[in-house]
């Protein structure tokens, strides 16, 4: 069924810019404070105050729309975006509307459909217009449940009220939910990359519609697009379009037609609901806001933020494949943190073995962080250490096995490689005489097992090395000890 | 002690010389406000933070302390734009109850300088009206008579200084609410070129075109005052960062040579003769002063009334959407839905005059309808600026009159809104243009109320426009009194 029709997805983001105060008064933008604490006149909106704008907040959405391809207008306006909400303290939003920030951006980005366990099939590029990218004003929030009186009163935080907002809608380019998750997935990488945003969706500091329709296959015309809302995670996004995308095949197949409207992903129920229709659309009467000069940003202003800019995910994964030799998954993990990345490239260099070091920082470190519960940038493990621990494994001082002990404890006391090697009563031993004494003995002690040998069961020469590699404390280098043992057991 | 008597200047001689008290000055006027309540000009009295502040200037005055520019002014504020502590209602029943946390930046600008605020005057509600009509605490009376209006919207703020309650006023002016009531109760009126003043602490009707000015007896207590409050306002992003010269050392600059433009679209149709006759009477006057009269056109002037009230109405649409009853204010008693609370609050809570612009400007601002009327009117707009700069061009102010008529009777026009919309005739173009103009009574009727003139200047040119004031107030010698009040004891 799902051949017969195309799907066109558009999105529009909102992230939070992360800026120490608000965008039009310097109340702090902290998350988690006591409710209304973080409020003044302005974001109260008490009769009286006026706006007045954050310079970093532009700087910031700068920065964001410079790393998405977009042109920055020159000269942009505000405009307010009037409707009524009790956590909308003026009545109206500002924000922009017909003269933009930023305009005519675009991304190109790996992207894949996935089979039933989630895994991708085949990644490809594929270039995704950003139509624009504006700034606007937080509303606050509207509290229904938890609190004293909730059964008969709704409750009003604005501490959120006036945080500054990057608004980023995308062309209607996405043709399946994968395409729509891989974006925003590397949309938040962006902007985590060039530090404006936190992009955490579940703290609701990026936050996600999404614009649905569905054609018949090779059709020009778009069908009726449907809004929704609510998405509040990466994976309720495509969930909840398939959802969708589901829902209006079945209305099409069923001879009905898609209703243009808005509908809310309800997340418990899997599934999505009518929350108005296009008749009870807000008209939002967008008018230039009065009590703002125009945004200007001049060119030598935007040379500057250019060029200040960090090498981006997708440009430094390329870099990755084609510079150290790395494969397409391995690269695309290793970017989509900036910090891990980093790791990574001073790992690469110091160690001298690229792959190795994707591997470790991959895997092993991966996993030690994990159940540690912390950041690569906390880690005791610096990348120095860890260059150092490849450096001796590729010299034979140690082996890839003691090495995962190495890496434990390094994790954990951030000690360097050699010490913690010397702690644990020195390297790998490969001194081969060293080696033939203890094999010697080991032979000779179990002269039973011998006897079987060498009337035939070869497979016992895994027992003898093991033997070996025990009695050396486990530090015998165990290509020369299965070398030894051979030829002591073929004597 | 008639305050009237006192000019700011004075009053600070006086009060440095210890020939004066300011508490003494502050209980006269307390006193007079009390005395003349009827007038209903007057909402919030503010006698314990006024007689404590003037008790601190007195012991400052006793101590030797230079006294500041504005010590032993009272003042009164209109009650649009807020001081901590102080119930600001705007006129409005949606406000009854409200107290703001903050003060204007203006009224801290001026207790900076001295000056001592009394009380928070009357105002149609939150500045919508030409007539002071429209307060949901009553209509004021102008004390030349008093079944008259005072004018509006800032009535209250006129009445104060006309009647001799206090030295000076705070009003606000988005399409004449500063300048018609000057007019009307026979005092000076300033305002100022957009972005002067602050409009910080300015409950927003009009953003584009709101101001705040002062109200005085004289050209030159305006200029005081405009001193004080003049200037950039970290907290306002629309004022303006032209320095601020000393409108008051500059008064006494000759008018030799000035050209006063007199453009004919303001003396046609609609004009009361007499009013004419007064202000043409006073133009020529500025002859003695050896300045020219030219004629001038300021051909987009017809537009201006229409496109004052799509441009002033769709901001209020938007401006007043936050008093919705949510956080603070008036808030209708009612138990089922938001939608419910919202429309029977608004309904309430607003009057029919704040109700009437705020559809007219919803619906010019609604889709399929923008372009035809805010956009349209935004275009007008930009067309009656450049009437401004081509007249500037050929002369230094230009004078008209300040409204049709003079002061009209309470309930004459308020059924007719059209013809209430036409008082501003003369006024909203300057709104509009954001030049500064000012109001200086120029003589009576034969009925006995006030007639003004007013003096439009360029941009951030306050300081020849109240040097031009100042001079033309000398040799017309108005020192008429309103008739209709008691008498000061």
């Amino acid at each position: 069924m799902r051949e017969k029709y195309e799907v066109v997805i558009g999105l529009e983001v909102h992230a939070q810019l992360k800026t120490a105060s608000k965008i039009f008064c310097s109340c702090s933008t902290a998350f988690g404070a006591e409710p209304n604490s973080h409020t003044c006149p302005v974001c109260l909106g008490l009769p009286g105050a006026l706006p007045v704008l954050n310079g970093t907040a532009i700087e910031m959405a700068a920065r964001a729309a410079l790393a998405l391809n977009l042109r920055i207008n020159h000269e942009s306006i505000f405009s307010r975006k009037n409707y009524f909400y009790p956590d909308l303290p003026k009545g109206y939003q500002i924000s922009q509307y017909d003269r933009p920030f930023s305009e005519h951006g675009w991304v190109e980005i790996p992207t894949a459909e996935r089979n039933d366990a989630g895994h991708a099939k085949e990644w490809r590029l594929k270039k995704f217009g950003i139509t624009r990218l504006h700034i606007e004003e937080d509303a606050g929030k509207s509290l229904h449940e938890g609190l004293r009186e909730s059964s008969s009163k709704s409750y009003v935080d604005l501490n959120r009220s006036g945080v500054p907002l990057a608004e980023i809608v995308s062309e209607p380019d996405f043709r399946s939910s994968w395409e729509a998750y891989d974006y925003i997935q590397y949309l938040r990488r962006t902007l985590l990359y060039v530090d404006v945003c936190d992009g955490n969706m579940e703290e609701g500091n990026l936050r996600c519609d999404a614009n649905v329709s569905i054609r018949t296959r090779g059709s020009e015309r778009f069908g009726t697009k449907v809004e929704l809302k609510n998405l509040n995670s990466f994976r309720f996004v495509q969930k909840a379009l398939e959802y969708e995308i589901d829902r209006q095949i079945a209305v099409v197949e069923a001879g009905d037609r898609v209703v243009q409207e808005t509908r809310l992903w309800n997340e418990r129920e899997a599934r999505t609901y009518s929350m108005r229709s296009k008749e009870e659309a807000h008209d939002y009467r967008y008018f230039p806001e009065p009590d703002l000069p125009p945004i200007v940003v001049a060119v030598d202003q935007v040379a500057r933020v250019r060029e200040a800019l960090p090498e981006l995910p997708e440009p430094r994964r390329r870099r990755f494949v084609e510079e150290y030799g790395l494969a397409f998954d391995d690269a695309a993990q290793l970017v989509d943190n900036r910090a891990t990345a980093d790791f990574f490239e001073e790992t690469a260099r110091d160690s001298g073995n690229p792959k190795a070091a994707a591997n470790w920082i991959l895997n092993e470190l991966a996993r030690e962080l994990k159940s540690s519960g912390t950041e690569i940038t906390e880690s005791p493990l610096k990348s120095d250490n860890l260059s150092e621990m490849i450096r001796m494994i590729d010299s034979g001082a140690i082996s890839g096995k003691m090495a995962k002990e190495v890496l434990t404890e390094m994790c954990r006391s951030g000690a360097p490689a050699a010490e913690i090697v010397k702690g644990m009563g020195g390297g790998q031993v490969s001194d081969e005489s060293q080696i033939r004494e203890i094999a010697a003995r080991v032979v000779e002690s179990n002269p039973k097992q011998l006897d079987e040998y060498r009337a035939g069961r070869t497979a016992l020469l895994g027992f003898f090395v093991g033997q070996v590699i025990k009695q050396s404390g486990g530090r015998a280098n165990p290509r020369i000890v299965n070398e030894v043992v051979k030829e002591i057991l073929e004597r | 002690m008639d305050l009237r008597e006192f000019s700011i200047k004075s009053l600070r001689e006086e009060l440095a010389a210890g020939r004066l008290k300011a508490s003494d000055v502050c209980r006269t006027a307390l006193e007079r406000m009390q005395q003349l309540a009827d007038l209903n000009a007057v909402l919030t009295v503010m006698s314990d933070s006024a007689l404590a502040r003037a008790d601190e200037l007195d012991l400052a005055a006793q101590r030797g302390d230079s006294l500041p520019p504005l010590a032993g002014t009272m003042l009164a504020v209109k009650d649009v734009i807020v001081i901590e502590g102080t119930r600001a209602t705007g006129g409005s029943r949606i406000l009854y109850n409200y107290i703001p946390p903050y003060t204007a930046t203006a009224v801290k600008k001026l207790e900076a300088a001295g000056a001592i605020v009394v009380g928070k005057t009357n105002c149609d509600e939150f500045a919508m009206g030409s007539s002071t009509e429209n307060s949901a605490y009553g209509t004021v009376k102008n004390p030349w008579d008093t079944a008259r209006v005072p004018g509006g919207s800032s009535g209250g703020s006129a009445v104060v200084v006309s009647a001799g309650m206090t030295t000076a006023s705070l009003g606000s002016d988005t399409g004449g609410s500063i300048r018609q009531p000057a007019g009307f109760c026979g005092v000076v009126g300033l305002k100022p070129t957009y972005g002067r003043v602050s409009r910080y602490g300015l409950m927003s009707y009009g953003s584009s075109l709101d101001h705040i000015g002062p109200f005085a007896n004289r050209v030159e207590d305006a200029a005081e005052i405009l001193k004080a409050i003049a200037g950039h306002d970290p907290c306002d992003s629309t004022s303006s960062r032209v320095p601020v010269p000393d409108y008051v050392a500059l008064l006494q600059e000759e008018l030799r040579g000035l050209k006063v433009g007199v453009p004919r679209e303001y003396f046609g149709e609609g004009l009361d003769p007499e009013v004419k006759t007064r202000v043409e009477a006073a133009i020529n006057k500025f002859e003695e002063l050896g300045a020219g009269i030219i004629d001038i056109s300021l051909p987009h002037t017809e537009y201006a009334v229409p496109v004052y009230y799509l441009i002033a109405t769709a901001e209020a649409s938007s401006n007043l959407a936050r008093y919705d009853g949510v956080r603070y204010g008036f808030r209708a008693e009612t138990g089922s839905s938001l939608r419910e609370m919202y429309c029977r609050t608004r309904d309430e809570g607003f009057g029919a005059e704040v109700k009437r612009r705020i559809m007219l400007g919803t619906y010019a601002l609604s889709a399929g309808y923008y372009d035809q009327y805010y956009g349209k009117a935004q275009k007008v707009r930009s067309l009656i600026d450049k009437d401004f700069r081509e007249a500037f061009s050929l002369c230094d102010i230009i004078a008209t009159p300040v409204a049709p008529t003079t002061a009209f009777e309470i309930g004459e026009l308020i059924d007719d809104p059209l013809k209430m919309y036409l008082q501003d005739i003369y006024t909203v173009t300057v709104n509009l243009a954001g030049v500064p103009a000012i109001v200086l009574p120029c003589g009576a009727s034969t009925a006995g109320l006030p007639i003004g003139i007013q003096l439009i200047g360029p941009h951030f040119e306050e300081a020849r426009l109240l040097t031009a004031a100042h001079n033309l107030e000398r040799v017309i010698g108005f020192n008429q009194r309103p008739s209709a009040i008691g008498k000061v004891s």
